[in-house]
């Protein structure tokens, strides 16, 4: 079966990441399709590469990365929510005259159009959020 | 259908909301802070009780487990299940909705 | 846009928090503006807190009041996206001493069973 993922809030302040994560990881095991995972709100915040946690702690940005990698999952930032937020990779950052990018690898920025698409596309849209 | 729940009872209305909004016959998943609405011996137990009479509940055990509490201090009839549990009820029910 | 080959989804948009207090409900009208280009079969509920979004009168712009925009009157504006059906909850709304007159939209007020049936009937349901 196709999911797809909403992530709506940031790393560490609410579990809904952790728990969207352990949910698309057991959906993936279980040899389902993720057909897209779509951050949004704060959830923008989970796209960061300056996060660095403590040492014993997880590292909910690359576990999403690593994820990314391991089953080629779409990873896709709401552009809106992103540029409240400082989510930033370089085309836009060039755009928007900032100096800095900053978006973690296995994410990519994009329209709200990609939410939309992704339950379109997909049989079951599960919301993950506070 | 099913409903996924993750704000406790004693915080937010949202299980409330969730119960008397859905219809008999559907799925109540309680995760993240929810769960504590899952427990013997809460002033919900019986709210819980009498939701089971006409919807199937159900409990991360994670999260359960998390938070000092074990399958043996869920309420009789609520089932627990893990991720790859999680992802069946999903797969199971039409669509899902969450009552953030 | 066309609704990706033809399919026609009905999308549903829960609504249950207040506006300002925190930006789900302004981004939450920014996807439901967003999808409205993709032709799918959208409603829109508004529960708990959520009905405070359709208040009357709300009143702040970016250099008054509490310094955010008001952004209560995208909700007028939806009409012309054809985004039509919007509906509340009866218990949410009188809980809270409001009626119909108190908001700022046409909208059908859906008891608890209504708002289940409605609810179950959906394909999509993004909640905020």
């Amino acid at each position: 079966m196709k999911f797809s993922i909403m992530v709506n809030e940031g790393p560490y302040q609410h579990q809904s990441s952790d728990s969207a994560y352990q949910f698309t990881k057991a959906a993936l095991e279980k040899g389902h399709e993720i057909f897209r995972v779509f951050f949004y709100h704060d959830g923008v915040n989970n796209a960061t590469c300056l996060t660095v946690p403590p040492q014993d702690d997880r590292h909910v940005v690359n576990r999403w990365s690593e994820l990314s990698k391991k089953y080629n999952l779409d990873l896709v930032v709401c552009i809106a929510a992103a540029q409240r937020r400082g989510i930033l990779d370089d085309n836009e950052a060039k755009r928007q005259g900032k100096n800095a990018s900053n978006i973690a690898e296995g994410f990519r920025i994009s329209g709200l159009g990609q939410l939309i698409e992704a339950g379109i596309q997909a049989d079951r849209l599960v919301v993950f959020g506070d | 259908m099913l409903h996924t729940v993750n704000k406790s009872p004693f915080e937010k209305n949202s299980l409330e909301s969730c119960l008397r909004l859905s219809k008999e016959g559907c799925a109540v998943l309680l995760f993240e802070d929810a769960v504590y609405g899952a427990l013997k011996g809460t002033q919900l137990e019986a709210t819980v009780v009498e939701a089971l009479k006409s919807k199937k509940m159900y409990v991360l055990l994670p999260d359960i487990e998390a938070r000092g509490m074990r399958a043996e201090d869920v309420i009789s009839g609520v089932q627990t299940v893990d991720y790859a549990g999680f992802v069946d009820l999903v797969a199971e029910k039409a669509t899902v909705q969450a009552w953030l | 846009m066309d609704g990706e080959g033809g399919v026609i989804k009905k999308f549903l948009y829960v609504n249950r928090k207040a506006p300002y207090g925190t930006i789900y409900a302004l981004e939450s009208l920014e996807v439901v503006l967003i999808g409205a280009a993709f032709e799918q079969d959208v409603s829109l509920v508004f529960i708990d807190d959520g009905v405070y979004q359709l208040k009357k009168g709300q009143q702040t712009t970016v250099d008054s009041g509490i310094g955010v925009k008001d952004f209560s009157k995208t909700y007028r504006a939806l009409e012309g996206y054809d985004v039509e059906k919007l509906y509340v909850d009866k218990k949410s709304m009188e809980m809270r001493g409001l009626s119909t007159s108190d908001l700022n939209v046409d909208v059908e007020v859906l008891d608890d069973a209504q708002m289940a049936d409605l609810m179950a009937q959906q394909d999509i349901i993004l909640s905020f």
